[in-house]
């Protein structure tokens, strides 16, 4: 095997890659959903033709479905029948290895000369896909059906002509149907980009040869991932998370991570975690793998990602928990809230192994809010979603980043412009969220506050977030960071949803509005050991009081401009290292 | 009045000059190093370089990347930002995301700290309609404390000015009144474009370099008129055209990225006079290379550019892409026992191992000097000689030991690798959006281009190279080919069965109108005003644009549906009946078309009379197939319409092409290398 020359492996290693990046390019660059073409919610790639094994995905997906598509692939593969070329299975079945509903599977069997060689799939967030709230992020279904049009693997193309009527079964079972049909053209040609271009590699250096090449690069990954791991020390490392609430009982719902480092592997085991639930906050088990396959991906970045990066990560079934969700538990949260979750507990679990390559926890939600009304000046019925960022955590490397992305997401946020120009909404305020960094050494990155009122007409609102009843957790001597709030200004009140992150169907009024403040990123390593002057500083910018800068921190400052005290600073964070040690 | 004229480019290693005469014909080049810390010094030097009398030149066209250095090493002015109540932090929050897909590492600086950005109560709607008025009080107490807190410059930046500028025009009539200077920017007059982080960036690029570029001009025309200098003076911006100093800072965020643009728009011209219209740049550097793309003789031009992360400028400006591979780039074997080139790269210090400044890790640059491609007499930059046996026992140890190479064979798996990583990432710019190769001929320059190209064509299956007569002063030649440029772009984001077309028609007048009165006011000798105008159109419910070429300002429906539709297949092959198309922007570009200089002058005149007397040795160069004893010429001497086949050498001062065996050589009439690559 080792016949193949290192220049040739190369080569057709960054063959394979380019196939899925152009293929990325193409679907992002057509598609219609801003969830696709901004958000980047799609992913593209290259699957075995009898495992469904991952060969190459591309550069340019987003990072949740590192794993998920060659258990969708798998899924299809076992029930595909009378395969020819030019034909595309679509699928969103959650229990078949996927997410939720709203990523829309498309499967096509690669020929090449008349003989099936792979798979191309992608998966591309529909915008809705049905169910009982529009967008499908229900916070209280408590089956699969409400959450929307369930598809099991069949063939929208056959023989590359697009079947009507599957077509006109989906479209008159989802809302804002008229713009689906560009997706829908956008995701299949992407994978006709695909085609052509694994032709043209195939073409070039022959079937054979690229197999062989797969299988070594399988080996090589797996050999690298290993090298990586072999940078932690053998033993058992435990982390835990929590997800605020299902939605329905208002109980959170615990993450127990325990993973084992032993004879140069990893093994992930999540018993001691909560039972399935009633609400949507229940993950799939191939979203539940992604998940720990997406935290070691941010943990290790440099390892290319095939079949063989993950088969040194064992992770036992988490049978019993609600971490393995079965029909027709309702699955929503899971690809969005749930899996930021998983991949926290391992982070949490890790960091004292990898100190200086991890990271305290990020804030970890996607903030799905969504609010659909009736404009009466424009005549329509519209829905719209704020999806929104938070704090990242402190690190051996400095402080975290202000307002990022979810843990699983790449994507950028809506204009206001834009959201204020499509719908009748003013935003009052769009700012950073003060004091949300949890403390540390390396502080926290900061959250958003955004305050959005309703103009015209009336609306419902609804959302799915998390992280309202505990910050993300600090790490090594850091504090957590600050917590998820929602305030809904109605009536000439003030209303805060019971299970604090998640709700649906809040009626609204013109001038009525909601305000959402999102986490702050967890603090890393001791806070009284930041900087002062760091300290000063970050009150300067109004990031904190000078109260907390004394409470958090053991910075006294003083004087207009204030200056750091540094008498007083030091006998303040005596005073708190000897109180600690008591 | 002499007509002398003189085009300077300063590049991160080099200054370069061209200077032309168009009486006697002359043509003088100069390469010095250039002075990072005042770049006038490099200039004046240049121009000493090439006896430049300076009372005799009628125009000095000056690139120059004072600003985009100030942005990428944040020496930028103090700058201020009053904006409307409420949004003080867009400039901080972006746009939520992160430098990296994978990892949660990593930091972002605003360009304008938070304790100077101050609010006010104001606020306009989408539809432009006022629903707080400016608090004119508020803005002289916003205004007070950013002086009270030493800014230099100063930002206004309302939510949808592009619709309504009106508080933003009045914000900055209050503000000159007692701002010391004449640093202000309103958000609206710089781009007047929805999204409030990309226009808010944008106007605070221009801001925080708007004091540096004025500082630098000042003393760069006071050094020429003390050498007798009485002419125009004129700088390269991003969007591939110039402008006269006299105004250049008041829109200087325009000038970033115009080093990258003058090569492109130098491609162009020359592609064009060489008859050759659909074209590839590539110019290859030491750390990072550059593309462009060059359809029906005009270079793309793009709003959507980043200078870094998180760092939007959406000017329009030349579409030109970086990619992370140059010569510095490193060679290594990973974990998985993978030979990787790239993305890291040696850059200028230590530099490639040959360089001698302490380089132990081995770089592209240095695969080719030990394949014979680099004449290791001939390297510019190097300080202390290295033997190639040193450098070729580096490779050896470095990547040839644990991969079971020796130094020859390594070297040559770097060269490969290092190729085709660099094709990938050409095509994902370029190719990679709907183009076919076979319609393109690849135009490379910079000083290591010529040497890559052939094998990079052969990868992309692009089957023609044009190698120019300079490519090592590519830049400089831009700024000498330049027409005055001017771009203006309008928001409309309308459907088109709602647009006014009336509306889009006056518009278009009106950038019309703007153009004229601002070349007129440059005062720089003009043929002609010439005026291209453009749509950027997109399906409802699409975020991402296409742009249309408009005939002219009398556009009507039919156009703009007919262009989309046609732009659309051409791009994706996807036709879309059943969606409305809805009109975005207007963009009008104004171009004062510059005297055209004659690029045949640039091959010189050495000529010999066959390409055998041109050749002056031969040497052992490694091909795909082995090494081959290798003839070698030299390119000034080669004659116009000689022919050769490769394997073969060219080397001129600061440049080396190297053709592949099979390839077919043809010296143009403009002394360009028309090369035909053999798949």
């Amino acid at each position: 095997m080792s016949a193949i020359d290192p220049v040739t492996l190369a080569v057709i290693q960054s063959g394979l890659q380019q196939v899925c990046n152009e293929m990325d390019l193409a679907f992002v660059r057509s598609a219609f959903s801003p969830v696709i073409s901004e958000a980047l919610d799609r992913s593209d790639g290259i699957y075995h033709r009898d495992t469904g094994e991952l060969i190459a995905q591309g550069d340019l997906g987003l990072p949740v479905f590192v794993g998920t598509m060659q258990f969708g692939t798998q899924a299809v593969i076992e029930r595909a029948r009378d395969l020819r070329p030019g034909d595309i299975y679509i699928v969103n079945d959650p229990y078949l290895g996927g997410t939720h509903l709203m990523d829309v599977r498309f499967n096509k069997p690669f020929f090449y000369k008349g003989e099936l060689f792979a798979w191309l799939s992608n998966t591309g967030h529909w915008p809705d896909t049905g169910g009982m709230v529009p967008g499908g992020f229900s916070a209280n279904a408590t089956e699969v059906e409400q959450e929307g049009l369930r598809l099991p693997p069949v063939k929208l193309y056959k023989e590359g002509v697009m079947d009507q009527e599957i077509l006109s079964i989906i479209l008159s079972n989802i809302r804002v149907a008229d713009q689906r049909i560009g997706d829908i053209k956008a995701q299949a040609a992407a994978l006709n980009v695909g085609e052509r271009r694994l032709t043209a590699l195939l073409d070039k250096y022959g079937v054979g040869l690229v197999e062989d090449c797969i299988k070594e690069l399988k080996t090589r990954a797996a050999q690298q991932m290993r090298a990586k791991i072999a940078t932690i020390e053998d033993g058992i490392y435990r982390g835990e998370a929590y997800v605020d609430s299902d939605g329905v009982v208002d109980e959170p719902l615990k993450i127990v991570m325990t993973v084992t480092k032993q004879d140069g592997d990893l093994t992930f085991d999540m018993a001691g975690s909560s039972p399935p639930c009633q609400g949507p906050m229940n993950s799939v088990l191939a979203t539940t793998k992604s998940s720990i396959y997406l935290a070691m991906k941010h943990i290790f970045p440099e390892v290319p990602i095939n079949a063989g990066t993950f088969e040194p990560l064992h992770i036992n079934d988490p049978d019993g928990t609600f971490l393995y969700a079965k029909y027709p538990r309702p699955v929503s949260g899971c690809a969005a809230e749930v899996s930021q979750r998983i991949a926290e507990a391992v982070f949490d679990a890790l960091v004292p192994a990898l100190p200086d390559r991890l990271f305290a926890a990020p804030a970890g939600t996607s903030g799905n809010f969504a609010l659909g009304g009736f404009d009466p000046k424009q005549g329509r019925a519209y829905v719209m979603y704020v999806i929104s960022g938070g704090g990242y955590g402190g690190s051996m490397q400095g402080d975290g980043l202000t307002n990022g992305c979810s843990t699983i997401g790449i994507s950028k946020s809506q204009p206001i412009e834009v959201m204020e120009q499509r719908f009748p909404v003013l935003f009052d305020e769009y700012s950073l969220h003060e004091g949300s960094g949890g403390a540390g050494k390396s502080r926290g990155g900061f959250g958003i506050n955004y305050r959005v009122t309703l103009r015209r007409g009336t609306a419902r609102a609804s959302m799915v977030m998390d992280h309202g009843r505990t910050g993300p957790r600090g790490a090594l001597g850091g504090a957590d960071g600050g917590v998820n709030k929602v305030v809904v200004s109605r009536d000439g009140e003030d209303y805060r949803p019971p299970h604090l992150s998640k709700d649906q169907d809040i009626q609204l009024v013109e001038g009525e509005s909601v305000r959402v403040s999102t986490p702050g990123g967890g603090g890393f390593g001791n806070p009284m050991q930041r900087d002062p002057e760091l300290v000063a500083l970050d009150v300067a910018r109004g990031y904190y009081t000078v109260e907390q800068a004394d409470d958090l921190f053991g910075v006294v400052l003083t004087g207009e401009p204030r200056q750091v005290d540094a008498a007083a600073t030091a006998a303040r964070r005596e005073g708190a290292s000897s109180a600690a040690a008591e | 009045m002499s007509e002398t004229i003189v085009g300077v480019d300063v590049g991160g290693t080099f200054t370069d000059l061209i200077l032309l005469e168009p009486g006697s014909g002359g043509v003088r080049i100069a390469k010095v190093p250039s002075t990072t810390d005042n770049q006038a010094f490099g200039v004046l030097s240049a121009l000493d370089s090439a006896g430049a009398t300076l009372d005799r030149v009628a125009s000095i066209n000056h690139g120059t990347t004072t600003t985009t250095n100030a942005l990428l090493e944040r020496k930028i002015s103090r700058c201020g930002l009053i904006t409307t109540q409420g949004f003080r932090d867009v400039l901080e929050l972006g746009r939520r995301t992160r430098p990296n897909a994978y990892g949660l590492l990593g930091t972002f600086v605003p360009l304008i700290p938070r304790e100077l950005r101050v609010e006010v109560p104001e606020r306009m709607d989408a539809d432009g309609n006022v629903v707080i008025p400016l608090d004119e009080a508020a803005v002289r107490s916003a205004v007070q404390l950013l002086v009270d807190a030493g800014c230099e410059s100063l930002v206004i930046h309302f939510l949808h000015s592009y619709r309504n500028s009106s508080h933003e025009r009045r914000a900055a009539e209050i503000a000159a009144e007692f701002w010391p200077n004449r640093y202000i920017t309103a958000g609206h007059a710089i781009l007047s474009e929805y999204r409030e982080y990309e226009r808010g960036t944008t106007a605070a690029v221009n801001a925080a370099v708007q004091p540096v570029l004025h500082r630098y001009m000042d003393r760069l025309q006071s050094e020429l008129k003390d050498r007798g200098f009485a002419h125009d003076l004129l700088v390269m911006q991003g969007n591939g055209g110039s402008v006269s100093s006299r105004i250049v800072a008041e829109t200087a965020v325009n000038t970033v990225m115009s080093g990258p643009a003058s090569g492109v728009m130098a491609a162009a011209a020359t592609a064009r006079a060489a008859g050759v219209d659909q074209v590839i740049t590539y110019d290859m550097g030491g750390t990072s290379s550059d593309v462009g793309l060059v359809q029906g003789g005009v270079p793309q031009v793009t709003a959507e550019m980043d200078l870094e992360y998180a760092m939007p400028i959406h000017v329009p400006m030349v579409d030109v892409h970086t990619i992370g591979a140059g010569g510095g780039s490193i060679a290594f074997v990973n974990d998985a026992g993978m030979l990787q080139v790239g993305p890291e790269s040696a850059g200028a210090m230590p530099g490639p191992i040959c360089y001698g400044r302490g380089g132990t890790k081995p770089t592209i640059t240095d695969a080719n000097l030990v394949l014979g491609r680099l004449n290791p007499d001939r390297l510019l930059a190097v300080d202390n000689p290295v033997t190639v046996r040193h450098v070729r026992e580096a490779i050896e140890r470095e990547v040839g030991a644990p991969l079971g190479l020796d130094g020859d064979a390594a070297a040559a798996a770097i060269l490969q690798i290092g190729n085709n990583r660099m094709a990938g990432a050409i095509r994902m710019v370029s190719l990679a959006r709907g183009h076919d190769p076979r319609d393109f001929s690849l135009f490379a320059f910079g000083g290591a281009g010529p040497m890559h190209a052939a094998a990079l064509a052969r990868e992309l299956s692009i089957p023609r190279l044009l190698i120019p007569a300079r490519p090592g002063i590519t830049n400089a030649i831009g700024c000498v080919t330049a027409d005055l440029r001017h771009d203006y772009v309008n928001t409309v984001n309308a459907p088109l069965a709602e647009l006014d077309i009336a509306e889009a028609q006056a518009i278009l007048s009106a950038q019309i109108d703007e153009g004229r009165r601002t070349i007129d006011r440059e005062g720089v000798a003009v043929e002609q005003i010439d005026f291209l105008h453009f749509a950027d159109m997109q399906f409802q419910g699409q975020t991402h644009m296409l742009t249309v070429a408009l005939s002219g300002p009398d556009v009507t429906l039919e156009e703009l549906q007919r262009g989309f539709d046609e732009a659309y297949w051409n791009r994706f092959e996807v036709e879309l009946p059943e969606i409305r198309a809805v009109l975005v922007n207007l963009h009008t570009a104004a171009i004062g078309r510059r005297p055209e200089i004659e690029l045949s002058r640039l091959a010189g005149d050495e000529q010999t009379e066959s390409v055998d007397a041109a050749k002056t040795g031969a040497r052992r160069v490694w091909f795909e197939g082995g090494w081959q004893d290798t003839p070698v010429y030299d390119r000034g001497r080669l004659p116009r319409a000689g022919r050769f086949a490769g394997p073969a050498i060219v080397e001129q001062l600061d440049c080396t092409t190297v053709i592949e065996p099979g390839n077919g050589v043809n010296v143009d009439p403009l002394g360009n290398l028309v090369i035909e690559v053999e798949e």
